[in-house]
């Protein structure tokens, strides 16, 4: 009984925390992956996550996949003379002993095709193609239109 | 002839136009737009209170719903002192964004943000009024994004130019900024 109440309280909170799970890989730790409700399926989704480096030498993120759309890619919102333009980000550095965040108005995965719209509460797994590391998959939580990032206990920024 | 000619570019370069790079008056614009409960908005419209508008596209995944939730954030600091304010978003994209896209599109923000749209050249005249530049970019397929100016443009309630708050601008300088276009 003892056992079933805390895997009863294990799982609540886990599911309400997803974001805030670290995973690693090598020397690489990648947490607090989340994304927004979209409105359809019809229109892009978007993807954030902090990835850090303890590592002596330098990676790169260079591609997302994901069972919830078709087509993800990593792009970079750039702004030059005031204008905001969206560029398909072919490498996302991640250098040696840094971190690196794929967040709201910067680096970001954008989810093309998404096979169902993205709902509040929602979550769903991304599997980031790191240059040297190899591959790694996190749960990705779907915050409000409004959000600006998980709420985790330990988020640096 | 030659003498005309010189006069117009002596006017042009003295004129009330004193940088080409910021927004008109509201009063010398000339836009007409529908908002997102279809009722016609024209630039005179928004004469008589402070306003608050930015160019943008209900498919853009990052910067728009961005600059959406930052003024969500800042009326909510404002106060009724918001209700004040004309706010919009003026779609650059008028072929995906009818009136009806942009109502439940808004519907996820604060309710005073009312969603504009229109035919391709009003569109066009808007743009050209607030100085703004936008771009269909094609991606793979028939699928496309569009590049647009993403700072939100503050007036004064008689319709003059006050200031540009910038994509990425710290909440402590746009504030203030809001609260001069409301004085």
């Amino acid at each position: 009984m003892k056992h079933l109440l805390l895997a009863a309280t294990l799982s609540l909170t886990a599911s309400a925390a997803f974001a805030c799970e670290t995973v690693t890989v090598g020397d690489l730790s990648v947490e607090h992956g989340w994304s927004k409700v979209t409105i359809g399926a019809g229109r892009p989704g978007v993807f954030y996550v902090s990835i850090s480096n303890a590592g002596a030498t330098d990676d790169a993120l260079v591609g997302i996949s994901t069972p919830a759309a078709g087509m993800p890619m990593l792009h970079e919102t750039v702004l030059k003379d005031g204008v905001a333009s969206m560029p398909h980000a072919m490498s996302i550095p991640v250098l040696a002993g840094q971190s690196v965040q794929l967040s709201p108005g910067g680096y970001h995965g954008m989810l093309m095709g998404l096979t169902a719209a993205l709902k509040e509460g929602d979550s769903f797994p991304v599997t980031l193609s790191f240059e040297k590391a190899g591959e790694v998959t996190v749960n990705v939580e779907v915050l409000s239109v409004r959000a600006e990032g998980p709420d985790c206990a330990d988020a640096e920024q | 002839m030659a003498f005309m000619l010189g006069l117009g570019a002596y006017r042009t370069s003295n004129g009330p136009v004193l940088n080409a790079d910021l927004p008109l008056s509201m009063s010398e614009m000339s836009w007409q737009l529908t908002d997102h409960r279809k009722r016609a908005v024209r630039s005179a419209d928004w004469i008589g209170r402070s306003t608050m508008v930015f160019f943008g596209f209900t498919w853009c995944p990052d910067v728009c719903p961005t600059t959406l939730s930052d003024i969500s954030g800042w009326l909510e600091e404002l106060g009724p002192d918001a209700d004040r304010l004309n706010i919009a978003l003026i779609s650059v994209d008028p072929d995906r964004d009818t009136p009806d896209v942009l109502a439940e599109y808004v519907a996820n923000f604060d309710p005073r943000i009312a969603g504009l749209t229109g035919t391709p050249s009003q569109i066009a005249q808007a743009a050209e009024d607030f100085r703004v530049s936008y771009r269909k970019v094609p991606r793979d397929g028939d699928d496309y994004t569009m590049d647009h100016t993403a700072g939100v443009f503050l007036f004064y309630p008689d319709g003059r130019f006050a200031s540009i708050i910038d994509f990425h601008e710290d909440r402590r300088f746009a504030v203030p900024k809001i609260r001069r276009a409301l004085s």
